[in-house]
């Protein structure tokens, strides 16, 4: 049953291979089986999950079902589910059971797919190796060793792990395409509003978008088709029409002009996973699109303003958690004050509070200027770089990480190392464009991901060019268990 | 030494739209704690604003009634702060880009000269919610029905320089906002209430003192008591060698003092920011023009019609439209009586005399307009004199009646049946031998005033009912007579 495609299973599904109830069970067995290495998993929802897919049989039995019908997904646990436990990976919310279901969530739901629970994640979506989480830190299927990337290591980690063929994340600066690209999956980011933020608890407002993990463009698009839409409940929301992701799958790429930023391939950049890069770039060419070297020259400023903004948004957006109204509490508070200090000193984790500190530091009278404000211009010119390389090229292509998944612990101790890993892919989130990960090697048996960036509400075209590579190479269709060892690109190349 | 006051007014408008500033949830006064309330005003895990476009119109209806200008570009910003009545730990408000810019009102003063006072800004932000000290053992309640209810805060200039300029101040916007519609004004729930920021300096002096902040005023009255009595305290302090501590006070209107608020934190640093859940409001004229034609007549337009057309003092006409219930009122009662000038009299004299007395705003009074237009019918049409009429309007004022049927029951009906008139004349000089005399006895131009005596003995045995013309000219002709 493992690493099954979404559209294998919907197929399996139509055709009564087998049934919603069953596959999910199976899902859910096989979870509490092999997850024990893992911790992809903070909870499974088997009861709500039974329910689902009990309805999404009597769907199918009588031809009223959609693609997603009987589906199983997982949820990364920032988004709300009405009736479930959600935490964000934190004490704070450990109790937390929201009495409503994000907009995403109901969205998923209504076209028929069965959440089987929530995935482990970095607290409150701050880290890129799934190492700060309450839950415990996340093994990458592919080398127990190391990280699955962050912060949607959860997500990414039980859908390399073959548990199931989809799951939702959030991208606020890179973390659903770096953990794609450490776990040998198709995710991307979508254009900031095309997807509703509503009920997905905030980290970073203006930088948070939501989108898919799965293993194939394909599926990705489908997963996407369900998620994003306009939703009166997000002023962010985009009130767009929302095509079918799907529909440019098959388009060849003849004449697409394909922007390789010289800021992506310089010194910090690993060079195997350059090679990795280059290799598929070529594989692209091949196809029909035509190279262009371009420059995005603010891009080295993208990691001091993405670390000024998205703290200080999070600094307001945390204030909630207070002890006051859900979520942990204290034990026996003294006074007022005792209980917001208490509960937000227990409740929140090393680097959560970092943040915290960081942003109220930045919001501060007499500094607001100076790094605020600073950090809202430098995010105008990261913006105009793209408007221009866009005006030029079609999409842009680099890397995602500087490096494949590193080691379990290896960054812990040093918060600019970790922050240095995000290089590639805060920019997307500065300049709201979509972007995504696509598998295109290995390195030392660890997966790297093609990064594939263009302009706004431009990710059917994206996910036309993962398609369509997809179509010329495997590397997508590797699993940790297909070979002991994944072939690197020179091999497989020759 | 002599001292100058300086005041400066935040007044918290509530907007009266059907829901909140940034939920569907209803925004209503007096419902059970937490029952008016979304995800949103709850400060839920990843519930998200949206902004309430009827609350945007009531501020551009706003800024264009005072004439004010009024930003096509405006941006929410949070105020963060921890408090349990803030559920979210911000307030979404607006800070460096507010929806109305500089304007002015002017004001009537009590000399009847108009001073103009300036107005800095007026924006839109989310109220909080309540905590609930008493009932609950020692613990405090937290209701969030009023969380995110939409405030307009319009803030003066310090250009106002005694407690009878900032109530005229306030007066004056409480009319406008009742005109305009923006709010039902009702300051006892809270709709409308204000901070005053009161200081002193000597006279002369350019530079302004140090200022206290008083809190959370909700009545027109508690404003003159409140900033009295908190300059008295400065004056004090300043006589005797002592220093303002710039701060927050309340003010106790059982006690008539102002004393220091229990600070929320030592030192305040709301951290202002944009608002990434809300986009910028951007407006256009054509948005803005729609609003500012749209407007009903407000106060200062009311007032130049009711001299032009009605014919009142600048005065009477000014005072008539300082608020908006009081010029419905009066237009309610020259409609039914058709005489704005008796109608006018009747408003400023003995209603408002009445409406002091008994401490009530014009919302209150017990005597309808209608009642009170009859009641100037029944004068016009000499079925009493206006001592009946005010003996009427007791009646009505103390317990409810048609005004024919309170003439009747009390025997107010002026005599006008010249035949009686002539018997209770006729009796009244025959009772009165001595005074006839003296009558006689006076020179001619020292007569009138002798008349006064026979008048009220007349009017005595009438029981006040007499037509007083013509009790007069009977006596007149009369005593001349026996001269």
């Amino acid at each position: 049953m493992t690493h099954k495609t979404l559209v294998q299973i919907a197929k399996d599904l139509a055709a009564g291979k087998y049934s919603s109830r069953e596959i999910t069970q199976d899902i859910i067995a096989d979870i509490k089986a092999r997850d024990t290495v893992y911790n992809s998993f903070i909870s499974l929802s088997e009861d709500l999950a039974l329910g689902q897919a009990d309805a999404a049989d009597a769907r199918i039995k009588v031809g009223n079902a959609d693609i997603l019908t009987g589906v199983p997904f997982a949820h990364k646990d920032l988004f709300c589910t009405q009736g479930h436990t959600t935490t964000a990976a934190s004490k704070m919310l450990a109790n937390f059971v929201p009495p409503y279901e994000s907009t995403v969530g109901q969205r998923l739901l209504s076209a028929g797919a069965v959440c089987v629970g929530k995935t482990n994640m970095d607290e409150f979506a701050m880290g890129s190796s799934n190492e700060s989480s309450f839950f415990g830190a996340v093994k990458n299927p592919w080398d127990l060793n190391a990280v699955p990337g962050g912060s949607s290591g959860g997500s990414a980690a039980a859908v390399a792990a073959g548990f199931v063929p989809a799951a939702t994340g959030t991208d606020t600066g890179g973390s659903i395409r770096q953990p794609a690209s450490f776990c040998n999956l198709t995710g991307i980011k979508p254009t900031y509003g095309r997807v509703s933020r509503f009920g997905i608890i905030a980290y970073a407002s203006s930088l948070d978008q939501a989108g898919p993990m799965c293993q194939t463009a394909e599926d990705a698009a489908i997963m996407l088709n369900a998620m994003a839409g306009f939703d009166e409940q997000d002023s962010t929301s985009v009130q767009q029409e929302t095509p079918d992701f799907t529909a440019e799958l098959n388009l060849p790429l003849h004449g697409l002009k394909v922007g390789l930023p010289k800021e992506f391939f310089g010194p910090g950049l690993n060079p195997q996973v350059a090679e990795c890069i280059m290799a598929a770039v070529k594989e692209i060419e091949k196809l029909g699109a035509q190279i262009i070297d371009i420059s995005l020259p603010n891009l080295e400023l993208s990691i001091p303003a993405y670390y000024v903004i998205a703290p200080s948004e999070a600094s307001s957006n945390l204030s909630r958690f207070d002890g006051v109204r859900y979520g942990y509490r204290c034990d026996k508070p003294e006074n007022l004050m005792d209980l917001y200090c208490r509960t937000r000193a227990e409740g929140f984790g090393t680097e959560v509070k970092r943040r915290i500190m960081v942003g109220t530091y930045a919001l501060s009278e007499g500094y607001y200027d100076a790094y605020y404000v600073k950090a809202q211009r430098i995010r105008r010119l990261i913006k105009d770089d793209f408007a221009r390389a866009l005006s030029q090229v079609d999409v842009i292509m680099g890397p995602v990480a500087p490096t494949p998944a590193f080691d379990l612990g290896s960054n812990t101790k040093d918060p600019v190392a970790m922050y240095l890993e995000d290089i590639y892919t805060l920019s997307a989130n500065m300049a709201g464009i979509p972007a995504m990960s696509a598998p295109a090697g290995f390195v030392n048996g660890r997966p790297v991901g093609l990064h594939i960036m263009g302009n706004y509400f431009a990710e059917a075209k994206l996910l036309n060019i993962a398609h369509q590579y997809q179509q010329v190479t495997d590397w997508h269709l590797q699993t940790p268990t297909s070979n002991s060892v994944p072939v690197s690109n020179q091999e497989k190349g020759a | 030494m002599s001292w100058e006051i300086v005041i400066g007014l935040e007044i918290h408008v509530q907007l009266a739209t059907k829901s909140k500033l940034f939920s569907g949830a209803k925004a209503g006064f007096g419902a059970a704690p937490n029952t008016q309330t979304t995800l949103v005003d709850l400060g839920m895990p990843g519930a998200l604003p949206v902004f309430n476009q009827e609350a945007l119109r009531m501020a551009v209806a706003f800024g264009t009634a005072i004439d004010a200008e009024v930003c096509k570009h405006s941006v929410f910003a949070r105020k963060n702060y921890f408090y349990p009545d803030s559920p979210k730990g911000y307030q979404t408000s607006q800070m460096d880009h507010p929806i109305v810019g500089l304007g002015h009102l002017d004001i009537q003063l009590e000399d009847r000269s108009i001073k103009r006072i300036g107005v800095t800004r007026a924006h839109l932000e989310e109220d909080a919610g309540k905590s609930l000290h008493e009932d609950y053992d020692g613990m405090t309640g937290i209701d969030l029905n009023r969380s995110s209810t939409p405030l307009l805060e319009i803030v003066s200039e310090p250009d106002m320089r005694n407690a009878k300029e900032a109530v005229a101040y306030m007066r004056k916007m409480h009319a406008i906002v009742t005109t305009i519609g923006i709010s039902d004004g009702n300051m006892a729930e809270g709709s409308m209430r204000c901070d005053a920021n009161v200081s002193i300096r000597p006279k002369g002096q350019e530079k302004l003192g140090t200022r206290a902040e008083l809190k959370n005023i909700n009545s027109f009255k508690f404003i003159e008591r409140a900033i009295n009595v908190e300059v008295e305290r400065q004056i004090d302090i300043l006589e005797d060698g002592g220093k303002i501590v710039q701060e927050t006070r309340l003010y106790d209107s059982d006690k008539n003092e102002t004393r220091p608020m229990r600070s929320k934190e030592e030192a305040n640093d709301y951290r202002y920011f944009p608002c990434p859940d809300l986009l910028p409001i951007e407006i256009d004229d054509a948005y803005i023009d729609a609003i500012r034609q749209s407007l009903p007549e407000l106060p200062d337009q009311r007032s130049a019609r009711f001299v032009s057309q009605l014919g009142l003092s600048e005065y009477d006409a000014s005072v008539l439209s300082a608020s908006r219930t009081l010029a419905d009122y009066f237009e309610a009662v020259v409609l039914v009586c058709n005489d704005a000038k008796l109608s006018a009299n009747w408003v400023t004299g003995e209603l408002s005399k009445y409406m002091n007395q008994h401490n009530v705003e014009i919302d209150q009074v017990p005597v309808t307009a209608v009642h009170l237009g009859q009641l100037i019918n029944r004068i016009m049409d000499d079925t009493i004199n206006s001592k009946g009429a005010k003996a009427v309007f007791d009646e009505l004022w103390n317990q409810a009646g048609e005004v024919d049927a309170i003439i009747d029951a009390n025997g107010l009906k002026q005599v006008s049946d010249i035949g009686a008139i002539e018997a209770m004349v006729d009796d009244v000089i025959a009772s009165s031998p001595k005074q006839v005399q003296q009558y006689a006895d006076a020179e001619v131009e020292k007569r009138g005033k002798m008349l006064g005596f026979f008048m009220g003995q007349v009017m005595k045995a009438s029981k006040g009912s007499a037509n007083p013309g013509q009790v007069n000219g009977l006596l007149k002709k009369k005593l001349d007579l026996l001269c």
